[in-house]
Order: structure tokens, then C-alpha cells, then sequence
């Protein structure tokens, strides 16, 4: 211990213990500053992390629900959800790939394109992960698989459902269903909570206007996942809910009849029951096949559709915008009368044309009609008398009719497809044309011309309120309870011929709306639409019914595109010798039966030349077609008055 | 001098086994069961591979750790350079012949283990430093002449294990012999400079830096900068450690590691899996069982009379600290995914022996504490 070395040996001894006790200093606050990380992590944020791990571990799988179906009036399926059959392949459960593709399209319809899109799809996907080898198998390949399905591993048959439609009668009116889109889920705010992938929604017509209450309560699977995705164990499961049915005022039979009437037309048919406004039938053609739509919509077709003239994807019912023609002739007609400007009897010359602010106005009859009152001048559907009427009636009066009459506005609700129109008048013009308006402009108008924008079922209902004599309806075309008021007034004013109650104070008692002034002016209406389907002369005469259960009152119109030069107008060119894109578009409306009139009928074909010869004979099969079902129609309609 | 050698030198078997620090014995055997557990648990509750070859490792190196126990301290001293001389070699061996495991060098196929000197070198460093600041007089300590030797035995192990690479073991390597240095009494000024060098080198030194290395350090300034990529491993380090809350979703419980969130668990990640089982009360009871061992080290180099004994207690015992600290820091977030293991606790087998080791010397300076080394 006395050695020379102790002494520096304790010097040494003492520095690294001073040394020693700064580190085990430091060591300490190193011990505070982890417990402090620790209180940090497990105690303050404890809750932030321990959500975050539960989203690390559960992951949700939406389910889609069953979409709702749409019936017709007779309850018959238009729309519905039927079984559909899936082969889905899981790669991670099938031994052998190569060996498999050979044996499905040994079994099923799978092309060598497919087959290597499967091939570089499951090389992408995790191996867990099903992919789809076929959308949509018939019952007898199904069953084929099935059958082989022992040795097929990894092959999984599934049954699912998908929209289906039994044909393609009523496409445009239902619309379609196709998967969501990213741009639908940023503009509809209904999907935020529905979405789910690979879901159909509703498009476009009644599948898009029910959507959200048709869709139903999306159900969900929660699992247990693995930081790799693979499901580990069900936790929870909800079915979800399937979506609400929706029964409909149209008639498929008369659908399917109407469709096939206009065939190869592009045209478009719309009946309507005067009495309650349910459309009966709403087609529109060239129709296009909804079902394609559901899973994933073949190129070549979806070309074939959108390059066709005819323009098959447009709902010309809804959307299709035609200057009115000669049908407004009805409301200048009515206009006048109410606005006191003539007297039903008062007469103009017709010598074929007139001159008026230096303008020459024809008459479609070149010879002119002579002398002409109001029944005749519907009758023959006389431009000049209707260029006198307008002239002295003036635009803005006139549209004020229009307008009352249901033009110029949307008649349903909640169909993005369908367009207003335009009803002109002075303010219009200058509001959206930016001019003043021109006195010449006005006769144009007295005969539907020029500005006039409508839809064809904006004409059924100008139609309908004129045939149930001058009373406002509210078309619908879902069935949302019963609507009887106006028809029950009908039936009440016919069983009490001597009714002492005043007619305004019966008219508010059931809770109507009159559109008249006079309701005498809508009966000379209809009585000179009558002469126009029924007596010689008329426009529509030659399509005429005789038996008095479908006869039909009507007013014919056709829709100028081009207009006449002189030399043609001398030369007296027929429409059918036009080109097709130049010939007028053909119209028809009408009521029916005359006496006891129940529906309106609004037919147009687009370029089919003049509405008695293209649009008048649809007409009348059609009317016959829902009258013959008039009766079981009734019958059904007074049950809906039971049930609901 | 030579009364007290005659004196200690005859300590029979059952003085050293009354001698041996028994607390420190038991927190060791405690902290070894504690990773058993944990270790079944990675396992997903079965006894599979990983369990089973943890729980042999820890017998036989708890045993050898015993056994180095009751070497004298003389040995070790005596035989300081040599052993770092054969770790330098098998380090050596590994450049030539190592095992490439996910892009780096680090293993030497023994037949029966995978052996990885660098954790070996964790030991050997501070042994040979050890023992020449033990021999070097005071006068000599700052001069230039005598800094020349520890700086290479020091870079030169650092420089073979970074350039593995295994960068985390490289600094750990450091770290000991630095404290070493530190201890012995080397001037603050010497420190100051060389940490000013080699922050200077350091632009140089990132360049040689791997990506994965790089991105790594990028990862650790912002975890969020790639929630998948890099940042993966922190952020789901600290989601386990913080849903496990006050108590812990409990033994074989957690989804984080069971569902294979938590990345590296059986290694470095092995206390997030504790801590997330057993919420904060397990993390501290952990904490407690390491403070415990590295105060009985300090404990152990306090009797020790000689400096070889003291210097390589305290700085095993900073370096053991610094081990732990760095793994916990790590998965807590506080410092760069590096690859540490967290000493007994982790899974490897280098690792176990090379802790089981460090402990067996301190443990035989504690039983040998009155005997001089020269």
C-alpha cells in the first residue's frame, strides 16, 4: 500500500469516481426523461393511440343491399333485383393456375384475353384477394360449374343480385343503373353514407330520381385484419336493409305495345289519365337495353348508341324540345275566347296567305279555306284565321295561357333529363334574346311556330286539362295514395243534374283548381277538336273511330324545321320528298273517349312530315290499346282507394 | 504488495459463492423470465422456435455468466488485449467470410450459432481500455503519445462495423469506449475537438451512408413523411406503446404485434410488445428491473479496489445503461430506428452472450474486490 504508485493510484481512483458521478447524474435525468415519454404515450394520448390501433385492426366491408323494384300499376316487375351468378376465384386456395384456366375454358366461354387480364390482375393483387372470372354465368354454365367443382380449387361460385329489366319497353322512363362514379359520389350527398364499391346506382329517369330511398341500408361486415389486409375473424356482421319497392301509374302492356309501334321511329308517345294526371304511358324510341348497363357497358355498343341519329339514350318524351305547331292552336284558341278578342262565330277570309308588316304569312292550304269561324278554323287547322286571332290577341296574353295550361315549365318532378321549354312573350325576348319583340313574331306564335319550345308531355297535359274540362292536375308517376277529387266531382255533378250548389263553391269543395274563366270556351274547344278527328275535312279525319267507345277528339300539328322558299312553296314539294333531317317533325294530341273523355294522348315522330299522316295513326292504335284496358284499370284504382 | 495478493488469492470456493451480489443475480434471472414471456408472446402464445432457443440461450449464458464469476479478476486483466485481439480477428473473419442477411455482413457461421462479433466487440473494447488506462499514469493520460493507441483500437473495430453496415452497433461499440476514455480522465478540451472533427467529417460520413440509412434519419425528423416506407416501424411503435394505457391490454393480447403491425418484435421491438401487454406499470417494472442492474454494477465498481476493476464496471455499467436507454428511446420515438437490441430482453444470441459476459467480469471484480490486479 506504500508503494510509489499507491499515491497516484488513489489520485487516479478519486478522478474516476468524480467522473463516474456526473454520468450517473446524467443517467438519472435520461431515467425522468423516459418516464416522462412514457406517461407522454400510454397515459395523456393513451386514447389517440388506442384508436388508432383499433383502426389498424378492424376494416369494414360494406355490403350492398338489394335495390328496390319497380312495379307497373298491374304490379308487374319493370325493374327488380333478381339472382345473379358469379365465378370468383380465390388465388391463395388454387394449387395449380395455369392448370385451372385451362380447365374453365375448357368448361366455360373465357377468352385468352380474359385469361391473361386474370393472369395480371392476380400477379397485382394480394393472394387473398378474389378476383372476378366471370360477371354474369347463365343458370346452365353455373350449374356445369358446380358440377366440376371438385376439381376446381380455388374456384368459388357466387350468388349475388343485380338489377334486371324484363325488356326494353319503358328504358328511358325507368332509366338505368350503372356502377357509381367518382364524380357521382362528389355531387350526390345520399352516397357519402351508401356507397359502397362495385354498387349500381340509378343513373338517369325513375332509377335515378328514387335512388336514395331505393337503394336501402347498406350493411356492413367488420373483421379483424393483419397489417398485411387478411382477414382474420368476423367480429360483426349487419345485412343491411333492402331497398323500398315503388309501384307505378303506367301500364307495361301498354308500354310494350307502344314500344314496338314505334320501332325504327325516332318518336316519342306519352298518355295520360286526365281525371288524377298518372302517366299511363311514357315511351320514348329508338329504346336502348337497360341491362347492358349493370355490369361494366360493352364499347361497341355504347358506340352504336351514342353515334345513332335517332339519338336512342335521349327521353324525347322528357327532353325532346318541339316547337308545339298546330296543337297550340287549341290554347290561342282558348285564350281568345276568355280574353273576350272573338266571338266563336266571327269569321276571317282565308285566300291561302296573308300580307302584314310587309311580310307575306301562308296558310298551309295554298287555295286558303274561305271563309272560316273558330270550330273550322281547329278543324282545318286554318293558319290565317290563327294569324287574325294571334295578331289581336297578342303574345303576351297568349303565353299567359300557355303557361296555365302547363307549358313552359317541368311537369314532373325530380327527372334531371326533363326540360322546361319555352313559352315566348315580349319580357322573354328581351330578357333572353336581348330585342324587342316584332309583331310578326306574335303570328308566328298563334300557330306554334317560332320560338315555342315544348315537351311532348307538356303537350299530353296541355291536352288532358283541356279534356276534363279546364281543370289543373298534377301528373305523378309513382303511386303515392289515391287522387280522386276531380273525377269524383265529375261523377257527382252527373248524378245531381240538379245540383243547387253554384258551381265555384262545388269546384272549391272538392278542392279543384279551375283553369278557365268560362268553362263553356273549354267545351267549344272540345268540340272543335271533335270536328277535327271526326268530320270531313278535318286534319285527322281519315284516322277517325267509329264506334263512339274509342272515339277520339284530337288536333293534329307538325313542327316547322326549314323554312318553305317561295320556289318550293310554288312548287308544291311534299314533305316525303324532303330530306329526312328536313322534314317537319309530326305531332298529334287527342282524348278519349270523346263523351266521357278518361286519357290524353301526345305522339311525336321526329321528322315524320305532317302529324295526321305520321303522328295521328300511332294515336289511334294506342288509344284503342288503353281503352281496351280501361276497366281493369278502374279496378285496380279503387282498390289503391281501399289500401291506402 | 505481495501479503494482501497471498491473502486473496486463496478465497476458496465458498468465499466467492458467499461474495457473489445476489440482488444482482436475481434481477438478471427476473429480467431473463420477463423475456421469456415476452418472447412467448411474439410467439403468438405456443412454444415455437423463437421461445424455445431464447429460454436455452438464457440458461446457458446465465450459467456462463456464473461460471465467469468465479475466474479471477487477474485473468480478465491479464488477458484484456488479447481478447480483444481475437474479437478484432473474428470481426476481421466476418468481412471475408460473414453471413449477408438483408444487405448486410454481420454473422460467422459457427455450425452450431450464428455468431456476431461486433456484439462481442461491445465487451472487448471496454476490456482493453480498461486495462490501458489502468496502466497509464496520470501524468500521461492527456498526452498526445498516449491518445494515439485508444483512438485506433477504437475506430478501427467502429469503422469494420459500420461499414457492415450496422450503424447502431458501431455507435454502441463507440460509446463504451468513449466512456472509458471519459472515466480514465481524459480532458474535456480532447472531447470537444474530436466531437468538432467529426461532425466536420460527418458530411463525408453521410455519403457513405446507405439510403436505407439515410432515409432512416430523414424518417426519424418526420415520421409522417412516409406512413408506409420508413416511417412505419416509429409510428406503429408508438400506436402499440400507447393503446397499451396504464395497464396494458394484457398478456397475449396485443393486436398491434399479434396482427404483425409492429415490425422486428422478437428483436428490437420487443419492449413495445411488453409495453403494450402490460401497459405503463410493466414499462416502469422493466425500467425498475434495468436501473436495478446498472446500480448494482455502479455498486460493484464503488468496492472494487482496483482502477482496472472500477473503470470497467462504471463503464460497462454506462455502456449496459446507454444500450437500454438508446432500444427504448428508439421504439418510443425519440431517436432513429438505429437496430439495438435491448439487452436480455432481446432476442440473438450474440447479443445474450456478450451482455452475459460483460456481467460475468463485473461480477467477478465484485467477488474478487480486494484483489490487486498486478
Amino acid at each position: 500500500m506504500l508503494s510509489p504508485g499507491s499515491g497516484n493510484t488513489v489520485i487516479k481512483s478519486k478522478l474516476i469516481s468524480r467522473r463516474m458521478f456526473l454520468i450517473t447524474a446524467a443517467k438519472a435525468v435520461v431515467m425522468v426523461g423516459l418516464v416522462g415519454r412514457l406517461i407522454s404515450l400510454q397515459i395523456n394520448q393513451a386514447t389517440k393511440y388506442k384508436s388508432l390501433s383499433d383502426k389498424n385492426r378492424f376494416r369494414e366491408w360494406k355490403l350492398a343491399p338489394e335495390r328496390g323494384a319497380i312495379k307497373d300499376f298491374f304490379d308487374t316487375k319493370i325493374a327488380s333485383s333478381e339472382p345473379l351468378y358469379q365465378l370468383h376465384l380465390v388465388p391463395e386456395n388454387a394449387k395449380d393456375l395455369d392448370n385451372l384456366f385451362v380447365r374453365l375454358k375448357a368448361i366455360l366461354n373465357i377468352t385468352d384475353r380474359k385469361v391473361s387480364y386474370l393472369k395480371r390482375l392476380i400477379k397485382k393483387q394480394k393472394p387473398w384477394e378474389p378476383v372476378i372470372v366471370s360477371e354474369n354465368l347463365d343458370w346452365s354454365d353455373f350449374s356445369r360449374i358446380n358440377l366440376f367443382l371438385h376439381e376446381l380449387e380455388g374456384v368459388e361460385p357466387i350468388v349475388s343480385v343485380a338489377r334486371t329489366y324484363p325488356d326494353n319497353s319503358s328504358a328511358h322512363i325507368l332509366g338505368y343503373v350503372s356502377q357509381i362514379s367518382t364524380k357521382d359520389l362528389q355531387t350526390k350527398e345520399y352516397l357519402q353514407e351508401l356507397a359502397v364499391p362495385g354498387m349500381a346506382i340509378g343513373k338517369t329517369g325513375l332509377e335515378r330520381k328514387l335512388d336514395e330511398q331505393i337503394i336501402g341500408k347498406v350493411g356492413y361486415q367488420r373483421y379483424e385484419v393483419n397489417a398485411f389486409g387478411k382477414r382474420i375473424r368476423e367480429i360483426k356482421i349487419d345485412e343491411g336493409q333492402a331497398g323500398k319497392s315503388f309501384k307505378t301509374t303506367l301500364d307495361y302492356e301498354v308500354q310494350k305495345y307502344t314500344n314496338e309501334l314505334l320501332k325504327d321511329k325516332a318518336a316519342a308517345v306519352c298518355v295520360m289519365d286526365v281525371y288524377n294526371g298518372d302517366i299511363v304511358s311514357l315511351v320514348s324510341s329508338p329504346t336502348f337495353e337497360p341491362n347492358e348497363f349493370v355490369h361494366g357497358l360493352d364499347k361497341a355498343y355504347w358506340n352504336s348508341l351514342i353515334k345513332n341519329e335517332k339519338k336512342p339514350l335521349a327521353n324525347k318524351a322528357l327532353s325532346g324540345l318541339y316547337p308545339p305547331g298546330s296543337t297550340i292552336k287549341t290554347l290561342v284558341a282558348l285564350s281568345a275566347l276568355e280574353n273576350k278578342i272573338i266571338r266563336p262565330l266571327d269569321t276571317f277570309r282565308c285566300k291561302g296567305k296573308i300580307e302584314l308588316y310587309g311580310e307575306k304569312f301562308h296558310c298551309w292550304e295554298k287555295d286558303g279555306h274561305g271563309i272560316v269561324n273558330l270550330r273550322k278554323g281547329i278543324q282545318r287547322s286554318c293558319d290565317v284565321y290563327f294569324y287574325e286571332v294571334a295578331r289581336k290577341l297578342g303574345v303576351d296574353r297568349l303565353s299567359e295561357t300557355a303557361k296555365r295550361f302547363g307549358l313552359g315549365k317541368k311537369v314532373l318532378s325530380d327527372f334531371v333529363e326533363e326540360r322546361s321549354g319555352v313559352v315566348p312573350n315580349t319580357k322573354w325576348k328581351k330578357k333572353f334574346i336581348g330585342q324587342n319583340w316584332y309583331l310578326g313574331e306574335t303570328l308566328h306564335s298563334g300557330i306554334g311556330q317560332g320560338y315555342f319550345q315544348s315537351t311532348p308531355l307538356q303537350l299530353c297535359l296541355m291536352t288532358a286539362q283541356i279534356a276534363n274540362g279546364g281543370f289543373e292536375i298534377k301528373p305523378r308517376i309513382i303511386v303515392d295514395g289515391k287522387n280522386d277529387n276531380l273525377r269524383n266531382y265529375i261523377k257527382h255533378k252527373n248524378e245531381n243534374p240538379n245540383e243547387p250548389l253554384p258551381t265555384d263553391l262545388l269546384i272549391s269543395n272538392f278542392d279543384l283548381k279551375p283553369l278557365f274563366k268560362n268553362q263553356e270556351h273549354i267545351n267549344l274547344i272540345k268540340d272543335a277538336m271533335f270536328s277535327s278527328s271526326n268530320e270531313p275535312g278535318g286534319t285527322s279525319y281519315r284516322h277517325r273511330f267509329e264506334n263512339p267507345k274509342y272515339t277520339f277528339a284530337g288536333k293534329t300539328g307538325s313542327s316547322q324545321i326549314k323554312r318553305f322558299t317561295e320556289a318550293q312553296r310554288e312548287a308544291e314539294v311534299k314533305q316525303e320528298s324532303l330530306p329526312y333531317k328536313d322534314r317537319d317533325h309530326a305531332l298529334f294530341v287527342a282524348f278519349a273517349p270523346y263523351k266521357d273523355p278518361q286519357y290524353a294522348i301526345s305522339v311525336l315522330v321526329e321528322h315524320g312530315g305532317s302529324g295526321g299522316k305520321a303522328a295521328a295513326p300511332i294515336a289511334k292504335k294506342v288509344i284503342k290499346k288503353v281503352l281496351e284496358r280501361h276497366e281493369l284499370r278502374r279496378s285496380v284504382n279503387e282498390q289503391i282507394g281501399e289500401s291506402v | 504488495m505481495l501479503q494482501p495478493r497471498s491473502i486473496h488469492s486463496s478465497l476458496n470456493f465458498r468465499d466467492k459463492l458467499f461474495s457473489i451480489d445476489y440482488v444482482l443475480v436475481i434481477t438478471i434471472f427476473i429480467l431473463g423470465l420477463v423475456s421469456i414471456l415476452a418472447m412467448y408472446s411474439t410467439d403468438g402464445g405456443e412454444f415455437k422456435y423463437h421461445t424455445k432457443s431464447h429460454i436455452i440461450r438464457f440458461f446457458v449464458f446465465f450459467f456462463m455468466f456464473l461460471t465467469i464469476s468465479f475466474i479471477q479478476i487477474r485473468f480478465w486483466h491479464s488477458q484484456s488485449y488479447l481478447i480483444y485481439f481475437i474479437f478484432f480477428i473474428l470481426l476481421l473473419g466476418v468481412k471475408y467470410f460473414g453471413l449477408t442477411s438483408s444487405g448486410s455482413k454481420r454473422w460467422l457461421d459457427l455450425y452450431f450459432m450464428n455468431l456476431q462479433p461486433s456484439e462481442l466487440m461491445k465487451i472487448g473494447l471496454i476490456l482493453f481500455l480498461a486495462k490501458y488506462y489502468h496502466r497509464t499514469s496520470i501524468e500521461n493520460i492527456n498526452s498526445i503519445r498516449y491518445l494515439f493507441l485508444p483512438i485506433v483500437v477504437l475506430i478501427a473495430p467502429v469503422l469494420l462495423v459500420a461499414t457492415q453496415p450496422d450503424l447502431g452497433t458501431s455507435i454502441l461499440i463507440a460509446a463504451g469506449g468513449i466512456t472509458v476514455a471519459w472515466l480514465a480522465g481524459v480532458k474535456v478540451k480532447f472531447f470537444t475537438i474530436s466531437g468538432l472533427s467529426f461532425l466536420a467529417l460527418l458530411p463525408i460520413a453521410i455519403s457513405f451512408l446507405k439510403p436505407y440509412q439515410k432515409s432512416r434519419i430523414l424518417t426519424f425528423l418526420n415520421p409522417e413523411r412516409d406512413p408506409l416506407g420508413a416511417g412505419y416501424q416509429i409510428i406503429q411503435s408508438k400506436i402499440a406503446i400507447g393503446s397499451g394505457g396504464l395497464f396494458g391490454k394484457g398478456f397475449l393480447q396485443g393486436s398491434q404485434s399479434y396482427l404483425d403491425y409492429l415490425p422486428e418484435k422478437h428483436t428490437d421491438f420487443i419492449f413495445t410488445l411488453f409495453s403494450e401487454e402490460f401497459g405503463f406499470f410493466g414499462s416502469v417494472f422493466i425500467l425498475i428491473l434495468y436501473a436495478l442492474i446498472v446500480w448494482r454494477l455502479v455498486k460493484i465498481g464503488n468496492i472494487t479496489r482496483s482502477n482496472f476493476g472500477k473503470l470497467y464496471c462504471y463503464s460497462f455499467a454506462t455502456a449496459f445503461f446507454i444500450y437500454v436507454v438508446v432500444n427504448m428511446m428508439m421504439v418510443l420515438g425519440l431517436l432513429p430506428i438505429v437496430g439495438s437490441p435491448l439487452p436480455i430482453m432481446s432476442y440473438g444470441g450474440s447479443s445474450m452472450m456478450a451482455i452475459m459476459l460483460g456481467l460475468g467480469i463485473a461480477m467477478s471484480c465484485k467477488v474478487h474486490k480486494d484483489t490487486p490486479v498486478n
